[in-house]
């Protein structure tokens, strides 16, 4: 049985109160490694945004209509990772004939989001929450904007401090990790806005 | 029966998931008969399009250098496209320059061949190619830098002094697929059927750890090469050379060469900079090179040796030795050029130590 919430809360929440990636530290490899610029930044949100919505739809789809008729829960996890990754591939080729322009901006990124863990954790949050199949879209897209949103940000953020006198000490990650540290105690302030589980 | 579900269910996913992909690689990926024309009409290609530019290229016999193999990660398969194959990659730009950027280089290694390309390629790769060699002496210089000479039969390798070659890797061991690194090529280009490099042992280094511990003599190999530019000016420069390690290599083959030439006139400085004697080789080769050249001379130098090594050459960091000689020993009247093979920290470094002495035409192969 779905719990009762609004996809507009949902889709909220996801993007804000609880942000896969600065509320549940998921995805951190790649939003810190590829946070060093602002066009990079966007590709990566992008594809994940995109990789999120539609890996998930199939995940949904594979879980209530193969892995529960045949109780074959066990097997998530490793059912999950083999459509992340196909998905992944398709998309990749797909986009790279079709449409060469969007393959600029985010194809070369889509190989890497196959190991991205926010993909997987958002699967695994929906199969453990119960989500409907719209709930679970409307979760992943928001998940994804959220994880965008967050990279963009430090991206931003990751400009300014190129400028600023840090300690030399502190150069590179690990100004990275105490901005991401900041990032995520900033992003607790909307945590009493909405609550989903 | 239970027991059976789990595994067919996965086994029909994954076929169902691995069909998709080869049904879509077929059509999705295939962008027919492509025609590559390289330097102008010096050479055209027809071929299948769908794969990257440089594997299509050296399927072809046109090789292009690549120290890491096609991962991008080394930057050095580079070629101008004038055809418009779309903006620069991110994975591109760390490795071009703005003025590369805006003559159309590329990297042939992140760009898929999907129309027809109009390609500009130095003349010079057009020499490089393959060659089969059989491994012919192994030989141990210190504890951790052997010299492998490879035989290539009754082929001949056409190269400048300084250049350097590609080792493809075969998988061994753990390692399962083939790879290539770049190692100077330490022979005189008058030796033209066989290649020499210097390979010190990286710990965990694929190609090396197969060097080491796997190569024996007679096994065959296959090279890729020759590729680089470094290489001794044409003048009559001071030539101030400065090496580590397997550095010694380019200049190895420069020195052999400019000899057997009779290029004696010139005058030469060789630095070569080693921790403790364990780590110093070829000492007496270079020691007999300085009585028939009387221009030439050698400074090998410890930075690390302790008394009971019964050292009595130079001793001190490579570069306060360097220091000390240009500012006490070299003409100072003369033009000089730098001349660096080694580790990026010891390249570094020693740049510093040459501008500060007024030597600005630089030159040097690093090891990054």
């Amino acid at each position: 049985m779905a719990p009762d919430i609004n996809p507009l809360v949902l889709l909220l929440a996801s993007i804000l109160t609880s942000n896969i990636l600065l509320a549940n530290f998921l995805g951190l490899c790649s939003f810190i490694s590829i946070s060093k610029d602002m066009d990079s930044a966007n590709g990566l949100g992008m594809s994940v945004t995109a990789v999120l919505t539609i890996t998930t739809a199939i995940n949904w789809v594979v879980y209530r209509y193969i892995l529960i008729p045949f109780d074959l829960l066990y097997l998530r996890f490793i059912v999950f990772i083999i459509i992340i990754a196909a998905t992944v591939q398709v998309l990749e080729m797909v986009i790279d004939r079709f449409s060469p322009a969007l393959y600029m901006a985010l194809g070369i990124f889509l190989p890497l989001i196959t190991v991205n863990c926010a993909i997987l954790g958002v699967a695994l949050f929906m199969e453990i929450r119960g989500y409907s199949f719209l709930q679970s879209i409307v979760f992943a897209f928001g998940s994804g904007l959220g994880w965008w949103l967050a990279i963009v940000s430090l991206a931003a953020i990751q400009k300014k401090v190129l400028k600023a006198p840090v300690p030399e000490g502190l150069k590179g990650a690990g100004i990275t990790l105490i901005t991401i540290g900041f990032m995520a105690m900033a992003f607790i302030g909307f945590s009493g806005m909405l609550i989903v589980q | 029966m239970e027991f059976l579900i789990a595994p067919i269910i996965v086994a029909l996913l994954a076929s169902a998931l691995a069909l998709t992909i080869s049904i879509l690689d077929k059509h999705v990926n295939n962008y027919g008969d492509v025609e590559i024309n390289i330097n102008k009409g010096k050479k055209v290609l027809d071929v299948k399009g769908g794969d990257k530019l440089l594997t299509t290229l050296s399927s072809e016999g046109v090789f292009l250098p690549s120290g890491c193999g096609g991962r991008g990660s080394c930057g050095a398969c580079k070629c101008k496209i004038s055809t418009d194959i779309g903006p620069v990659l991110p994975t591109e730009k760390p490795y071009l320059s703005i003025e590369e950027i805006n003559n159309n280089t590329r990297l042939a290694c992140q760009i898929k061949v999907k129309k027809n390309l109009d390609v500009y390629i130095p003349e010079e790769l057009f020499n490089a190619r393959e060659f089969s060699g059989i491994v012919e002496e192994i030989n141990d210089l210190t504890y951790d830098i052997k010299e492998v000479i490879v035989s290539i039969g009754d082929e001949s390798i056409d190269f400048v002094s300084g250049r350097y070659i590609q080792l493809v890797v075969p998988p061994y061991g753990k390692i399962k697929e083939s790879t290539q690194r770049a190692y100077s090529i330490s022979s005189k280009p008058s030796e033209r059927n066989k290649v020499a490099m210097l390979i010190r042992l990286v710990p965990d280094g694929i190609a090396t750890t197969w060097v080491h511990k796997y190569m024996k003599v007679g096994d065959k190999l296959r090279l890729i090469g020759p590729f680089g530019e470094f290489e001794k000016s044409d003048c009559e420069s001071v030539m101030i050379c400065i090496a580590g390690g397997s550095g010694m290599a380019p200049f190895k083959s420069i020195f052999h060469d400019m000899l057997e030439k009779g290029e004696i006139d010139r005058e030469v400085w060789y630095f070569f900079g080693a921790r403790t004697t364990k780590d110093l080789f070829l000492l007496k080769e270079f020691q007999e090179m300085e009585k028939k050249w009387p221009n030439f001379h050698f400074i090998p130098a410890l930075s690390d040796c302790s008394p009971d090594e019964n050292w009595d050459g130079e001793q001190g960091l490579i570069t306060d030795v360097l220091d000390k000689y240009l500012k006490s020993k070299i003409t100072p009247s003369k033009h000089k050029e730098g001349f660096l093979c080694g580790s990026p920290g010891m390249i570094g470094a020693c740049i510093n130590v040459l501008n500060d002495n007024g030597i600005k035409d630089i030159f040097y192969d690093n090891f990054a």
